[in-house]
């Protein structure tokens, strides 16, 4: 039995504890927002935070996570609604388009943020290379990034 | 020659569609109008009932004045979930703030010789999403915003014609004669709906139309609430995937799964057989399915197989000898599909010949969302819940492999985690109804990243050779492109082998009815890979030969690449276009996006060495695209792209937002397939596997500097999706050669430019 914390709630596992999160969290807890892409850590669209940092659920065995906290995409807003300062900017800038992997490219950007507060575009391009867009968004992403930056210096 | 025809009129579009207007209402007389024969029950598939508050079956109004508008389309990233919606707002005169979205189901209807739609056409592809219900959407908001005045003034017991519209309010020339649509609702619902197509408003009083929107699903979006076909979730489901055969069209000899069983979680193993080789497809490949109580489960039970694969005719196959049977090709004559002018002669007196070939790979789809599909197959019924493009084709598709009616088959549409083509072809569909019909359980089937790239219908791969003869002032007398390729069409039912060149060749694309003297030619050749439709599908690797090799032409004749385009595309006009996007082509519209993108890049001021310009521009599907691309190459070959300018002439922009996203993801596309993307085979098996050998462009390789133009052009829309890729990776590769003097024929450029910079 594993037991960790997705989104301040307490969780228990007790199945394979080979299973990635990644598919603990969409099968198990129907937390379906965190998505898979390529199952090895290559594209960033299961991409949520582990103890506050950014890491690919996709490469985290279950088994690695216990006793750990874990939010995802349906935790990144405050607890009382208010959307974080990423989430406002991607609305703000309508970056998404099919928006399958808007969840891991959110979760990444707020982990750069804590890192990079006003990050430079070189600072996007050497952290947000690890994720993927099909769609190609990443104009809007950029743009989206420098916004959420100033929206959490405000503290807007 | 040139040749002009008109565009077609309103009075030659299918006066059918208004059936769909009607259909629905809530009383029965009204309803059987246009669909006769068929009783309200027999309609009942799933949730297609028409409640109290609803005119038709896209709009409802709820007793607050909110307005809930159905989507009959797949949304697929391309926002027309947004765009089609605000095209009913407009019409029926609402706040746009008032509109949320509604998916709507499949909706198929049996007549007496197959099929009707119910809802409209649903498909997304080729571009058509908006164009093909530009009237029928904006005939629908008019229909019931004439509904509503109609209710008021027998309500009122004014004339219709002193009645007219504020949002959300019918307003009559009488006392107390404004009243909202929200208490008009139930009346306007049982009038009998008039023959006549309601008036349409013209394009200056649109208030909706044209404006910069938010696509409507957003919060969802960034809140991970949005629902794709992955995220499906149901009662008792069960977990599926499939261990594919890694041979082209091999399949299972035998195999072991004893260990497999054995793997927690795992409830069945089982051989699934796909198609002879050769015949056309229904599923993909030939394989063993493992069903589970997780995804994880099912993937560590096929992880267990042990297969003897049987390599099948195919086992030898590899991209060295299609490449080299090309070659081979065209060394002799093909078939001649085109042929107007006298080539021959033009040729045999032109003052000066280019010749050049280039050669254009097997590429894969990727969509973020890896395939995916859920069914339920029982005796009398089937339930689909897929990520589709075309979710009458999945309808087909279950109805095949479960021998049901179609109308007992439900199809309910999700978002989809991108489309670019791959999910016109629903075997993922059918292979999920063939478990679910085997186990009898409901099952949700999920491939992996590398069972996508592995099994995929891949944009077909080509060698071109371009000849044009030229007069003594560098005029093009004489043009043919000769393609030796892989014909999309291989394994299309009841496709003779003489036609397979119409899937790579648009006969009408440029220069034809420019260059007099015009040749077109097509060799086919085998390989056992499956191919598609992939986003833009033959326009991607004709633009980049056609106008690579426009530059080429410049400097052989030491002309100026924008000068001898201009040239070339000259003024306004209409050409005959007869195949999809047609009936016209209008290069002027080419002439002034390339003037436009190379104004906008400073094109006419000289760069540095080791700095360069590139432009490139196409007509796809019924709309102009053209880019400039601004790189810079190191002597050791490696390149940087500086700065992007794309334009766009969709003619009118409904969903401004989407057409440039639209814009914007095209040329990030372009960008992954000109560089990096390549499908190969060897031994029968495709090499590729996952996005570390088969990459998509990365935010770093996306410059800062990328304007994304819209030029708007008349009233009327053309689609968007596919219309910004095909002028990509030529920009890129004429910005290249401008840059280094280095010519790259072959895609994707991967590290040819560094070899040829370091030999």
């Amino acid at each position: 039995m594993i037991s960790f914390k997705v989104n301040s709630k307490r969780v228990s596992f007790d199945g394979d504890t080979d299973t990635p999160l990644l598919w603990v969290l969409r099968d198990h807890l129907q937390l379906t927002g965190t998505k898979f892409g390529c199952g090895i850590g290559l594209c960033g669209a299961c991409v949520v935070h582990l103890d506050g940092r950014a890491a690919a659920a996709c490469r985290l065995p279950v088994s690695s996570v216990e006793g750990r906290s874990v939010t995802t995409i349906e935790g990144l807003a405050a607890a009382d609604g208010e959307l974080h300062p990423v989430q406002k900017a991607w609305l703000e800038l309508d970056v998404a388009q099919c928006g399958y992997c808007q969840s891991g490219q959110i979760m990444a950007t707020a982990d750069l943020l804590k890192r990079y507060p006003k990050p430079t575009d070189q600072d996007i391009d050497n952290n947000m290379s690890s994720m993927i867009c099909r769609c190609g968004t990443y104009v809007r992403i950029r743009k989206a990034i420098h916004r959420a930056a100033e929206l959490s210096g405000s503290g807007e | 020659m040139n040749m002009s025809i008109r565009k077609p009129g309103r009075e030659d579009i299918d006066t059918g569609r208004r059936l769909f207007l009607i259909s629905g209402t809530s009383i029965a007389g009204s309803f059987v109008l246009g669909l006769p024969a068929i009783s309200f029950s027999s309609l009942e598939i799933a949730d297609g009932t028409v409640g109290e508050r609803q005119i038709g079956f896209f709009i409802e109004i709820k007793p607050d004045g909110g307005v809930i508008i159905g989507s009959n389309q797949p949304e697929i990233g391309q926002g027309v979930r947004t765009a089609l919606p605000m095209l009913v707002a407009e019409e029926l005169d609402v706040e746009w703030s008032k509109v949320s979205v509604q998916q709507m189901p499949l909706g198929i209807v049996k007549t007496a010789d197959g099929y009707t739609w119910k809802y409209g056409g649903q498909g997304v592809g080729g571009s058509t999403g908006l164009t093909s219900n530009w009237e029928f959407m904006r005939e629908v908001g008019a229909t019931a915003r004439r509904q509503l005045i109609r209710a008021a003034a027998l309500r009122l017991n004014v004339p219709e014609s002193s009645c007219s519209t504020r949002p959300g309010h019918v307003v009559c020339d009488a006392r107390d004669g404004e009243i909202p649509y929200a208490d008009l609702i139930g009346d306007a619902a049982k009038l009998e709906v008039p023959e006549e197509a309601p008036t349409l408003k013209s394009s200056r009083d649109y208030r909706i139309v044209g404006t910069r929107q938010n696509t409507v699903d957003a919060i969802d979006l960034v809140t991970g609430k949005a629902k794709y076909g992955i995220d499906t979730i149901e009662a008792d489901m069960r977990y599926a995937v499939i261990a594919r055969s890694p041979y082209l069209n091999g399949s299972v000899r035998t195999f072991d799964d004893a260990v497999a069983r054995k793997v927690d979680g795992v409830l069945d193993v089982f051989k699934i057989d796909g198609p002879q080789p050769g015949e056309p497809y229904v599923i993909l490949a030939n394989g063993v399915a493992v069903v589970a109580t997780s995804t994880w489960a099912a993937i560590k039970g096929r992880e267990a197989l042990v297969i003897d694969w049987n390599p099948g005719p195919n086992a030898t196959d590899s991209s060295e000898a299609f490449w080299e049977q090309n070659a081979e090709s065209l060394r002799s004559n093909g078939q001649v599909v085109t042929d107007d002018g006298n080539f021959d002669q033009a040729m045999a007196t032109a003052d000066k010949i280019v010749e050049r070939q280039y050669q254009v790979p097997f590429v894969s789809h990727q969509p973020m969302e890896p395939q995916n599909c859920y069914a339920h197959v029982e005796k009398d019924r089937c339930h689909i819940i897929a990520p589709t493009q075309m979710p009458s084709g999945a309808s087909r598709a279950a109805a095949a492999v479960t021998g049901l009616p179609r109308e007992n088959i439900r199809v309910d549409i999700t978002r989809v985690g991108g489309g670019f083509g791959r999910r016109l072809t629903n075997d993922y569909v059918a292979e999920a109804a063939m478990i679910s019909k085997q186990t009898g359980w409901p099952i949700k089937l999920q491939w992996t990243r590398e069972d996508d790239i592995r099994n995929d219908f891949y944009r077909p791969a080509g060698l071109h050779e371009i000849r044009a003869g030229l007069d003594e002032k560098g005029r093009v007398t004489a043009w043919t492109q000769r393609l030796a390729s892989a014909s999309k069409y291989y394994r299309r039912p009841n496709m003779p082998d003489e036609n397979l060149w119409e899937a790579e060749l648009y006969p009408d694309d440029f220069p034809r009815h420019i260059v007099d003297n015009f040749r077109l030619e097509y060799f086919h050749n085998p390989i056992g890979l499956p191919r598609g439709s992939w986003r833009a599908p033959a326009h991607t690797a004709n633009a980049f030969v056609i106008q690579s090799f426009l530059d080429e032409l410049a400097h052989e004749t030491g002309q100026d690449p924008l000068q001898l385009r201009i040239d070339l595309f000259g003024d306004e006009r209409e050409l005959q276009y007869k195949g999809h996007g047609g009936p016209v082509f209008n290069p002027g519209r080419l002439t002034r996006l390339t003037r436009f993108v190379a104004e906008r890049i400073d094109y006419k001021n000289k760069r540095a060495n080791g700095r360069g310009v590139g432009l490139a521009a196409h007509f796809t599907f019924g709309g102009y695209a053209a880019h400039a691309f601004e790189v810079t190459v190191t002597d050791e070959g490696g390149f940087t792209i500086e700065r992007i300018v794309a334009a766009i002439d969709c003619g009118f922009a409904v969903h401004p937002n989407a057409v440039e996203a639209q814009l914007q993801g095209a040329t990030v596309d372009g960008l992954s397939t000109a560089i990096g993307q390549e499908i190969t085979v060897k031994d029968g098996q495709v090499q590729q596997s996952n996005f570390h050998d088969y990459p998509l462009a990365r935010i770093a390789q996306v410059p800062s500097l990328f304007e994304a133009h819209i030029l708007p052009y008349d009233d009327t829309p053309t689609g968007v999706g596919e219309i910004g890729i095909p002028p990509v990776a030529p920009a890129l590769a004429n910005a290249i050669f401008a840059a280094s003097g280095v010519r790259l024929r072959r895609l994707p450029i991967g590290d040819q430019l560094r070899q040829a910079m370091t030999a």
